[in-house]
């Protein structure tokens, strides 16, 4: 088995400085992929910038040849008719902004606090309950709608912006827990200790140690539950209430409402508009955001 | 370190002369984290068990708009599976489960393959293939309603660079829709799936490279048979969380097809929502959503043998 491997074994060197044949194809590869995956970001950003005459003309592809317009932004953002009125997406917005605010910080906050009592203070069944938190979060949402529905009214939120809120926090739960509770545990467990002894108490120790350690991950929680409660959609059709609606709920009732002419230029603007939030996030974070989605994913 | 001598070992409440009987152990010792914890326990108790179990009980009753008590067995499910809009939900869940997971794993794998040949740029490869998971299945599904628009979109184009008899019409074609359904899915998760094959990768230890390198395994073989059953954790990870995904597809499907044309793009989570606020027949939507957790819970048990099997992988 030896003399085999002997003689190939130079010939690969190691740091590929130049360019062969097989890392043109890898390239290759991969800046197809790469042009697949931008695609729809283009035609978006393109389409919202072209006037309507241009569209019909129908290269999706093409840049936006005559005059540039911003006007399909203007329209998407202030005047696009959802079926019932014609305010544009800003009150959806604003919308969006008023149930996600909340949610992130009351969900990230009772979270952090479950799981640090779940690491630190475990006490009887703190465990059962873990796990069946972590199961909780594969039902699917379906089945404990119609009593959220019903939890929801009994407290006399329903259709207000109060239940949404309730409901996203709710079930980002267990993907939160999880995450805090994995980041805790990896802290050295003397520097607890050392707290108890010298006899700080349970929210001492948790505000004075463990959240000045644990901004990382209170970093990826917040960005974790931002985008996804922005992209929420059922939540939002379900419990917002026709006042309150969300951006991704408004935003489907803009493109998808049958009257009139399809304003495809307006439509795309509004697409990008809904996008920004979460795409803002997504790239100002960067390896924070692939962080809270890999944290989310390999169990502790 | 001063007293250490009084304060006793851990999570010891301080006034520790008190006899720990049962009651005292389960209400009041660490009683500051048990009310801390209270909200996580609430939820479980509340939610993820106590709304589980409302629904699948009233899913035997025959409730319409409002949940009522009489009890009629298994009616609503029997109903459920002689329902057509319930058959094409289902077989186009299925259908488009089936090739959706292997799409994203086997795309995603690959993606993850290449962007492990240590490539320059690999941050904003990164970047671009993941942002679509950034965004909301309504986005998604509505940029490409938009590209695969058949009088305004891709076909139009190629039909205007002289190729006329180019057809492109999946999203209005009944027997196409799921696979138009499956370039949109397929863009937005694939990013996800690679994120973690190259976490997965990543963690391989560099010496089982070498010791293939050195037998003369090929790159291709190594990774094959070497580096993907060495990656089962991650593999079995993933797969549960894609999987459980596309049971809950729905925001996409409202934005790209809203089920159309006719029922063919009808998935399971619109079938209970249309049930249940729409159609108001209560009963047959908790008959359907329980069934929607049934499907779940099959595809996890993979994934709860090795959790909470005899020995944790790895």
């Amino acid at each position: 088995m030896t003399n085999i491997t002997a003689v190939d074994e130079p010939s690969g060197p190691r740091p590929s400085k130049g360019f062969n044949p097989k890392r043109i194809v890898i390239y290759g590869i991969i800046i197809v992929a790469a042009m697949y995956y931008l695609l729809p970001l283009y035609v978006m950003i393109t389409t919202s910038l072209k006037g309507l005459p241009e569209i019909r003309v129908g290269n999706i592809f093409a840049p936006p040849l005559e005059i540039i317009t911003i006007e399909p932004w203007v329209k998407a953002w202030t005047s696009a008719c959802t079926g019932l009125t014609c305010e544009g997406l800003a009150p959806g917005f604003w919308n969006s902004v008023k149930i996600t605010v909340p949610s992130t910080i009351i969900s990230v906050l009772v979270a952090a606090v479950s799981g640090y009592a779940l690491v630190n203070w475990r006490f009887k069944g703190s465990e059962f309950f873990f796990t069946c938190l972590l199961l909780g979060s594969f039902i699917p949402y379906q089945v404990m709608l119609y009593p959220m529905v019903m939890i929801t009214a009994q407290l006399k939120i329903f259709g207000t912006l109060w239940a949404v809120i309730l409901v996203h926090t709710v079930f980002g739960m267990p993907i939160l827990v999880l995450l805090f509770r994995n980041y805790f545990a990896s802290l050295p467990q003397e520097l607890f200790k050392a707290a108890r002894v010298d006899g700080a108490g349970f929210w001492r120790i948790f505000i004075q140690i463990m959240v000045p350690m644990s901004l990382p991950i209170f970093a990826v929680a917040i960005i974790l539950q931002v985008t996804g409660i922005w992209n929420d959609f059922l939540f939002g059709v379900v419990f917002a209430g026709t006042q309150n609606y969300p951006m991704t709920v408004q935003l489907n009732n803009i493109v998808n409402s049958t009257q009139g002419v399809r304003e495809y230029n307006v439509n795309m603007a509004a697409t990008i508009l809904t996008a920004a939030v979460p795409l803002l996030v997504y790239f100002v974070s960067g390896k924070w955001f692939v962080r809270g989605i890999a944290a989310g994913a390999v169990k502790g | 370190m001063t007293d250490i001598g009084r304060s006793g070992a851990m999570g010891r409440p301080v006034e520790a002369d008190k006899p720990p009987g049962l009651l005292y152990n389960i209400f009041v010792r660490n009683i500051t984290a048990k009310i801390a914890a209270s909200p996580m326990v609430a939820i479980v108790l509340i939610v993820f068990i106590g709304c589980t179990l409302w629904s699948v009980w009233f899913s035997f009753t025959d409730s319409r708009s409002l949940p009522n008590g009489d009890f009629v067995g298994w009616a609503q499910y029997e109903r459920l599976f002689s329902a057509r809009r319930w058959k094409i939900s289902a077989t186009n869940l299925l259908t488009y489960g089936i090739f959706s997971l292997v799409f994203t794993m086997v795309v995603g794998f690959l993606l993850a393959v290449l962007m492990d040949q240590k490539l320059r740029f690999e941050d904003g490869f990164r970047t671009i293939f993941l942002y679509p998971f950034a965004l909301s299945g309504i986005v998604t599904g509505l940029v490409w309603q938009w590209i695969m628009n058949p009088t305004l979109g891709l076909q139009s184009t190629i039909r205007g660079l002289g190729w006329t008899s180019f057809t492109f019409d999946w999203i209005t074609n009944t027997d196409m829709v799921l696979y138009a359904l499956l370039i949109a899915g397929t863009w937005h998760g694939t990013g996800f799936v690679m994120v973690l094959m190259l976490a997965g990768l990543r963690s391989i230890d560099g010496e089982i490279w070498k010791a293939a390198r050195v037998d003369g395994i090929p790159a291709w073989r190594t990774y094959l048979q070497i580096v993907l059953p060495m990656m089962r954790g991650v593999i079995v990870t993933t797969l549960v969380i894609v999987g459980s995904g596309i049971v809950r597809t729905y925001d996409l499907v409202v934005a790209l097809t809203n089920g159309g044309p006719g029922l063919s793009s009808e998935v399971p989570a619109k079938y209970v929502i249309n049930y249940m606020f729409t159609a108001g027949n209560l009963g047959q939507a908790l008959a359907a959503s329980t069934i929607m957790l049934v499907a779940v819970f099959v595809i996890l048990i993979p994934w709860i043998m090795i959790e909470f099997g005899p020995k944790k992988a790895r």
